[in-house]
């Protein structure tokens, strides 16, 4: 018995913020370290996205993804595990009502190129308007994020990374319907894109 | 053992802080003209090739826009633990940009040599708050932005190899409220950090190539 209290209660002592368990305020400040104060987005070693204005049913599904390993991000999975639904549904909904500025910084050079691929699509290469899906402000809807104000590296990294990143495994994910599009993309066509939703308001 | 080397530690700060006064204390004399003596007046403290020296940090290896953003904090103060208002604020007053971006690049070219000065016992334990930090507390991963070898990148320093004593006082400073840079994560991040927590990453990183 006793074995069994002392560890359990080493361990408490090792956490010496108390007060910061648990409460969806100490998650939020914890998620916002990463993502930013406004949930803006920030570039540390890799690119955090933006959560802001995010679609509360695209970023559960995200979380959940995590979890599930069907989107593969190491750090992502360890923050997700201890997260349980009405924790997630909580920060999805804060997010959600965010609207900082977008982050900004990304290269201005191919930004009417990039307009005409989210509004048009290239019919050549079988990609079709982003905005058919992400609206025509890049808003997303339900489980098809937001791009507006996203971060560029991180919008670059994952229409690049798309066939390593999401839908892993072999359990069903609605992200798979991207991989044709990202496929179809070249790299200057990504960039282009990524640049012109990263400064949609 | 583990009091034994405490001693020894703060044996070794006493002396290098004597030193550090005496330095300051010389300090407009050799405010920075010409490269060789801008260069000889940071390794004064941060030791030769930069390699820092307990409470001076090393330079050798850092990245440069970090250097470079320490300097210009320095100069708006916004960087306020004691060691930086006591000898940083004036060790960069006579230091115009293009001289801070000279030294940073000069400095960021050295090859790092790690202090290896921390706690091999805590060592694992702080490779795995790096790595995963501990979500049930709320502490986050350091590896997100400083990267998976502790090499920084951009403003965000490399950790890697620095001393032990350093990186725990930034931790515990952060925690009582002393600033880095504005925007800066990391006195969120630190108020999380429990002492033992503190001691497990200073151990970690110290060991870090």
């Amino acid at each position: 018995m006793l074995a069994v209290i002392f560890p359990a209660a080493g361990h408490a002592q090792d956490r010496t913020m108390p007060a910061r368990h648990g409460g969806l305020e100490a998650k939020l400040e914890y998620c916002k370290t990463c993502h930013g104060l406004s949930g803006q987005g920030y570039m540390g070693y890799f690119p955090m996205p933006r959560l802001a204005g995010q679609q509360p049913e695209y970023l559960e599904a995200q979380l959940r993804a995590f979890i599930e390993r069907r989107r593969t991000n190491p750090i992502m999975f360890n923050v997700a595990h201890v997260l349980n639904p009405s924790m997630m549904a909580a920060l999805a909904a804060h997010f959600r009502d965010l609207n900082p500025r977008p982050f900004g910084g990304a290269p201005r050079g191919s930004l009417a190129t990039g307009k005409k691929i989210f509004e048009e699509g290239l019919p050549e290469s079988n990609v079709p308007a982003c905005s058919a899906c992400h609206g025509t402000e890049g808003k997303g809807q339900n489980e098809i994020p937001r791009l507006a104000g996203q971060l560029y590296a991180y919008t670059v990294g994952q229409l690049t990374g798309w066939r390593t990143e999401r839908g892993q495994g072999t359990a069903v994910d609605t992200s798979a319907i991207m991989a044709p599009t990202a496929h179809n993309l070249t790299r200057s066509q990504v960039e282009a894109v990524a640049a012109y939703v990263s400064y949609l308001q | 053992m583990h009091v034994v080397r405490k001693l020894e530690v703060m044996k070794r700060i006493g002396l290098k802080i004597a030193i550090l006064v005496m330095i300051a204390s010389t300090g407009p004399v050799w405010a920075g003209d010409g490269d060789g003596a801008g260069v000889r007046n940071c390794t004064w403290c941060h030791g030769t090739s930069g390699q820092g020296y307990m409470v001076a940090p090393r330079l050798a290896g850092q990245r440069p826009q970090y250097i470079e953003s320490q300097i210009r904090s320095f100069h708006e103060r916004t960087r306020d633990n004691p060691f930086s208002k006591q000898y940083m604020w004036g060790a960069v007053a006579a230091l115009g940009p293009n001289a801070a971006h000279d030294l940073a690049i000069y400095f960021a070219a050295i090859a790092p040599k790690p202090a290896n000065d921390g706690d091999r016992n805590l060592a694992a334990r702080g490779r795995t708050i790096y790595l995963e930090g501990i979500p049930e507390a709320n502490i986050v991963s350091c590896y997100a932005c400083h990267g998976p070898n502790a090499e920084g990148v951009r403003e965000i320093p490399r950790l890697g190899g620095l001393a032990y004593f350093y990186l725990k006082g930034r931790l515990e400073q952060w925690g009582q409220g002393y600033h880095s840079g504005p925007g800066s994560p990391m006195p969120m991040v630190a108020s999380h950090l429990g002492p033992d927590e503190i001691e497990a990453l200073a151990s970690y990183l110290s060991f870090v190539r």
